[in-house]
């Protein structure tokens, strides 16, 4: 696989074509939506003005307005940047996928399904929206990958009995096939209660989540530190998560500068990368060509494509073929 | 009155808990070593094949080969202890590391599909028993320290219990095999 470098490389060179056009076409788009802007503005205001005089000033109409207001202008951006975001994906994001892996299929408007994220354990809460893009899938190696973007949600009720809702998970989502073979669920989560409690109340709290599976303790300080595991089977768990495997993780999430979320069930590894935004969407306030705009896709989907070499996925050393 | 039968109602219920606590601790350690015991079974079983397969090619590694049988033959005897049970164990991960190391030389053997998945069937089982090693040793970590700790400890002497030990990983484990040596002796 091409090195972060290569890419960065192959992102300002061989994408600078493309990426001079999608420039000039940025600039115009942020001037329209600028203008688009102000005068949507102007209109709003002239209008609750119009009605304010009518009614007198009641407070309802000013709710009224600032919901439409908002949620109109959301639509309209959304139209606004709909054929930039299109061709960016087109001639930005699939050429940096092609170049990682050239097996590996993009498809900018759909996301990894429901049922894998269910499936992963990672997240016990309810679903009650989920939404994603940038589908990739494909075969590394005689691996199987596939991950998105993808943003769940529940619903909440507040106080005063308005909708809200609440993110459960906003990032990527990675399931990939693993080389081991095993039979139970083993799930590996942020260790926020001993990183928050310390040690001996972290630890019994730990011990006694009801709505996981056994605690597993590890015999990795480090990773004991960073991640909390849980397993229905004590053997299995450190089957799994070897000595080697657990240092590729910590280099992993080293690397991912983000919370990770990682869980093996059924035949496969399923990570999720909490982001908190949505990714390889094209910038449209700051330039294309600027390092830190940039790195940023290269970096995600390096990250991504690379697990299958990172945790040596592809080595089928064990009887599993 | 009633204040006392409180504190002596939550007195005996600490100790049937720390007394539960105990047992279950125990009773952990003994399943996880009869997983250990499984796995180093199914190993045991992968011997005289993998002894049949390629003693006939390696004539001058004779001598591996006879300790391997014996230390099978001594394992799968009745009623051994589990201390020497691990020790056993130590002993047949370092003669079965000094075969394959050995098989490296032979590139025919090498190539043998046999001899392949010979080689990935103990690769298997090597894991399969390193992970059910370091289960059991957690489990007596947190036996041994149940019963060494404030106050669950003086429940542990009453009931008789001592330290356990772990699986040691032995010397010659942690250092890398030394071919030339293995010729030599």
């Amino acid at each position: 696989m091409k090195s972060l470098s290569q890419l960065t490389n192959f992102y300002y060179q061989v994408l600078f074509k493309p990426l001079e056009v999608l420039e000039k076409n940025r600039k115009q788009l942020r001037h329209r939506i600028l203008v688009v802007g102000v005068l949507f503005t102007l209109f709003t205001l002239a209008l609750y003005s119009f009605v304010f005089s009518l009614t007198h000033g009641e407070s309802n109409i000013m709710m009224f307005f600032a919901f439409g207001y908002f949620a109109l202008g959301g639509i309209i951006y959304k139209i606004l940047i709909k054929d930039y975001t299109k061709e960016f994906k087109e001639k930005i994001i699939l050429p940096l996928i092609t170049e990682l892996d050239s097996h590996l299929n993009y498809v900018p408007e759909q996301h990894i399904s429901q049922r894998h994220f269910q499936n992963s354990k990672l997240f016990n809460s309810r679903i009650d929206r989920f939404a994603g893009n940038d589908f990739v899938h494909g075969k590394i190696d005689d691996v199987h990958i596939e991950f998105s973007d993808i943003h769940v949600e529940k619903k909440t009720k507040s106080s005063k009995n308005q909708d809200s809702w609440t993110t459960i998970f906003q990032g990527l989502f990675i399931v990939a096939d693993f080389h081991k073979h095993f039979k139970g669920s083993t799930v590996i989560l942020p260790d926020t209660a001993q990183s928050t409690f310390g040690d001996l109340i972290g630890g019994w709290l730990q011990s006694n989540n009801a709505s996981r599976e056994e605690l597993v303790k590890m015999d990795n300080p480090e990773f004991e530190k960073v991640f909390v595991v849980y397993s229905n089977d004590q053997i299995e768990a450190r089957y799994i998560l070897s000595h080697s495997l657990m240092e590729k993780l910590l280099v992993f999430k080293k690397r991912s500068k983000h919370n990770i979320y990682i869980s093996f069930i059924g035949a496969s590894i399923h990570m999720a990368i909490e982001y908190n935004k949505d990714l390889f969407e094209p910038s449209i306030f700051h330039s294309l060509l600027d390092y830190k705009i940039a790195m940023e896709y290269v970096q995600s989907l390096h990250l991504c494509i690379g697990i299958v070499e990172e945790l040596q996925l592809n080595q089928k050393l064990w009887s599993k073929q | 009155m009633s204040t006392n039968l409180i504190i002596f109602g939550v007195i005996v219920i600490a100790l049937i808990l720390m007394y539960n606590s105990l047992v279950a601790k125990k009773n952990q350690v003994k399943n996880i070593f009869a997983s250990v015991d499984t796995q180093l079974k199914k190993r045991y079983d992968l011997i005289p094949n993998l002894v049949a397969t390629v003693s006939k090619y390696m004539e001058h590694e004779k001598s591996l080969f006879t300790e391997v049988t014996k230390l099978r033959a001594e394992a799968n005897k009745p009623n051994i202890s589990d201390a020497h049970k691990m020790n056993l164990d130590t002993k047949v991960t370092a003669a079965l590391g000094s075969i394959m190391v050995a098989v490296e030389n032979y590139p025919d053997l090498k190539a043998n599909e046999n001899v392949m998945h010979l080689q990935r069937s103990l690769n298997e089982v090597e894991e399969q028993i390193a992970a059910a090693r370091r289960a059991f040793n957690q489990a007596v970590t947190d036996y041994n320290n149940a019963i060494e700790m404030f106050p669950s400890n003086f429940m542990a002497s009453a009931m008789r219990y001592t330290k356990k030990d772990v699986f040691e990983i032995s010397e010659t484990q942690r250092e890398n095999i030394n071919v030339k040596e293995l010729f030599n002796t």
